[in-house]
C-alpha cells in the first residue's frame, strides 16, 4: 500500500498532523517504535499504579468554550470538543527565589499584581515588556531569531526579576541554554503566564487515547513496534521508508516528529545531508507516591519553581544533576471535583545527560536512588517535608528519554535550532514536534496541525 | 442545490469548524472575519470541507469570493447547480 503521508512518531505532534490528514480522506500511516503512542508525553503502568511520562500540567489553558487562543484553536482544527481534554485549572503555583516569591494562577492581572508588589520600581518596565510580548506575532514561520534576554533586561533592569521570569518558561521549553529566542519566549509567556496551567483528571492518556481514536475512526492506520531505520530519496525527494525489520513502505510524503538530528540521520548514508547539532538540556524527575493528598501535609500549590542560589543558571549541569533549582509539581492541586487515586508529588531538575548515559549499568539504580534522595531533601526546604508518607517511588534520567523517544542525549526540549517551517533540505520530508518549535503540549499538537495544513493537504 | 441549501451546507461547516461560535446572528453581506474568530486556519477548512464533500476544486485566487456568506453562496451556486442535496 502506498501512502498519501507517512509519519514517523506518535506522539502529540504525529497523531494531531494525523488526524488532519486522515479527516480530509488523506491516506495516513502513523509508525511508531515504541510499543505504545505518547512519545514525550506518554504513559505507562507500574506496580499496578497509573503514571504519565512528561506532563506536568497542560499549558496554555482556556475557560471552555473560550473562542480565541491555542486551545481553542486546537479544539477546532481536531473536530474535538472541550469535554475531550476534560482540563481542570490548577489551583495556585509560585516561583520561589532567595528573598522573593512571586504566586500565579491562570488569572493573568493575580501575577500582575504580585510583580507590582514585589519589584514596585519595575511595574514600567513590566508594562513596556508586556507590550512588545503583545505585539510580536510568534507564529509566523519564516521569523528571524531574536534573543529574548536582551528584549527583557531592555525593559527590565532588575536581574532577580528577570531570572524569575525566564525560570518557568525555560524550564517548561528551552532547548537552549541560558537564553531562549524571543518567539519560543513569548509562546511560553502566553501559554504560562496569561492562560495557565490546566491538567486532565485522568492524566495525559486521555488526550492521547483521544487522540488516536479519532485518528483511527477516521480511517488513519497507526503501526506501533514499527520503529524506521532509513528514509529513502530519489532526485532529493523522499519516496519510502524502511522499518527496523525490514518493511518498505512507499509515500508520497513523510513528516517526521524524531527531532531533527534524528530525522536527518535517517536518511540515506550516500546522500547524507548535514546534521543539525541535537540538543543537550534534560532532566532527571523524582517521581513520590503518597499514602495521602499533598494538600493534608500542607502542600496545595500546583506547580513551584524553586532557585537557591542567587542567580538562575540553566544550562548543562557539570554534576549529574544541577540541585540549586528544580520544578516540584503535585498533579493532586488541580481543581478537580474528586480527589486522585493516590498523593503525588514530582520534582525534576536539569541533569547531565553524559553522567546518566555512560554510566555502567550495575551503577545505575543506585545512582537514581542515590540522587534522588538528594533532590528530595532540596526541594523539601520549599513544601513540607512529605518523605514520611511516601509508599512508592519512580525516577527517570536522561536515559530513561533516550530509551523511549529516541532523542539524542535524552534532551527533552530537542534541539537548540528549530525549523519552524517544517520544512528539511529534502523535497517532501517535513518536520513537527519539538523540533518545529512549537511548545507544551498545545503547542506539540499545533505544530503537527499547522505543517500539515502548509504542506500536506493541498 | 439551490441557494437557500448552499448556504446551509456552508452553515454546516461553519460549525463543525468553530463550534463555539453564536451563528444565529450572521450577517450575509459582512465578512465571516468581522463577525466570527475565523482565521486563515479555519478558513482553510471550510474550503477542505467543501472540496471533501463535493469533489470540487477551489484554486486559491477565488478565496476573496469566499470572505462573506452572500459571496460564497454566489460562487458555489453555478458549480453546485447539478449537486443533489447531502451527497
Amino acid at each position: 500500500m502506498r501512502y498519501d503521508t507517512i509519519i514517523i512518531g506518535a506522539g502529540m505532534s504525529g497523531l494531531s498532523a494525523g488526524v488532519r490528514l486522515a479527516y480530509y480522506e488523506k491516506k495516513v500511516c502513523i509508525l511508531e517504535r515504541h510499543s505504545t503512542i505518547g512519545g514525550l508525553n506518554s504513559f505507562y503502568r507500574l506496580r499496578n499504579r497509573n503514571f504519565d511520562v512528561g506532563l506536568h500540567a497542560v499549558t496554555n489553558y482556556a475557560e471552555p468554550g473560550t473562542r480565541q487562543g491555542p486551545l481553542s484553536k486546537l479544539l477546532r482544527q481536531l473536530r474535538l470538543s472541550w469535554e475531550d481534554f476534560d482540563l481542570r485549572p490548577q489551583l495556585m503555583s509560585s516561583i520561589v527565589f532567595p528573598g522573593c516569591t512571586l504566586q500565579f494562577t491562570n488569572d493573568f492581572a493575580f501575577f500582575s499584581e504580585q510583580v507590582a508588589a514585589a519589584f514596585p520600581d519595575q511595574v514600567a518596565g513590566f508594562r513596556e515588556l508586556l507590550q512588545r510580548i503583545d505585539s510580536h506575532d510568534p507564529l509566523n514561520l519564516e521569523r528571524t531569531p531574536k534573543s529574548a534576554r536582551m528584549v527583557v533586561e531592555e525593559c527590565i533592569p532588575d536581574p532577580l526579576l528577570v531570572d524569575m521570569l525566564f525560570c518557568p518558561l525555560m524550564f517548561y521549553g528551552s532547548a537552549t541554554p541560558r537564553d531562549m529566542d524571543f518567539s519560543q519566549f513569548v509562546i511560553m509567556f502566553r501559554s504560562i503566564f496569561y492562560e495557565g496551567f490546566g491538567r486532565p483528571f485522568e492524566g495525559i492518556r486521555l488526550i492521547l487515547k483521544k487522540l488516536v481514536r479519532h485518528f483511527k475512526s477516521l480511517g488513519g492506520h497507526l503501526k506501533l513496534r514499527a520503529g524506521v531505520r532509513q528514509i529513502h530519496q530519489q532526485n532529493g525527494r523522499a519516496v519510502a521508508v524502511t522499518l527496523d525489520d525490514g518493511t518498505e513502505i512507499e509515500a508520497d510524503n513523510v513528516l517526521s516528529s524524531a527531532g531533527a538530528a534524528e530525522t536527518m540521520q535517517l536518511l540515506d548514508p550516500t546522500v547524507r545531508n548535514v546534521t543539525p547539532p541535537p540538543g543537550d538540556i534534560s532532566f532527571v524527575e523524582s517521581i513520590s507516591v503518597l499514602d495521602c493528598e499533598p494538600a493534608r501535609l500542607g502542600h496545595d500549590q500546583t506547580i513551584v519553581f524553586y532557585c537557591d542560589s542567587p542567580r538562575f543558571h540553566y544550562e548543562r549541569p557539570c554534576e549529574p544533576v544541577d540541585l540549586r533549582s528544580g520544578i516540584i509539581c503535585s498533579p493532586n492541586n488541580f481543581d478537580y471535583s474528586r480527589p486522585l487515586e493516590d498523593g503525588r508529588i514530582r520534582i525534576t531538575a536539569l541533569a547531565d545527560p553524559r553522567f546518566w548515559l555512560t554510566l555502567p549499568d550495575d551503577e545505575y539504580a543506585c545512582e537514581k536512588q542515590r540522587w534522588n534522595e538528594r533532590i528530595i531533601q532540596g526541594a523539601v526546604r520549599h513544601i513540607p517535608d512529605f518523605r514520611g508518607h511516601v509508599i512508592d517511588t519512580d525516577v527517570f534520567t536522561p536515559r530513561t528519554i533516550l530509551r523511549f523517544t529516541g532523542h539524542v542525549n535524552g534532551c527533552v526540549y530537542g534541539a537548540p535550532e528549530k525549523f519552524v517551517n517544517g520544512r528539511t533540505p529534502v523535497h517532501n520530508l517535513y518536520l513537527c514536534g519539538t523540533d518545529q518549535g512549537f511548545l507544551g503540549i498545545v503547542g506539540a499538537m499545533l505544530s503537527g496541525i499547522t505543517v500539515a495544513n502548509r504542506y500536506l493537504l493541498k | 442545490m439551490n441557494s437557500e441549501q448552499i448556504r446551509q451546507v456552508i452553515m454546516d461547516s461553519l460549525e463543525r469548524s468553530a463550534p463555539d461560535e453564536d451563528l444565529s446572528d450572521l450577517d450575509d453581506a459582512r465578512p465571516f472575519r468581522e463577525q466570527m474568530e475565523l482565521d486563515s486556519m479555519d478558513f482553510l477548512d471550510i474550503v477542505m470541507e467543501l472540496r471533501k464533500m463535493y469533489r470540487m476544486q477551489i484554486p486559491e485566487e477565488d478565496y476573496p469570493h469566499l470572505n462573506t456568506m452572500a459571496g460564497t453562496v454566489a460562487y458555489l451556486l453555478p458549480r453546485l447547480r447539478d449537486v443533489a442535496v447531502g451527497t
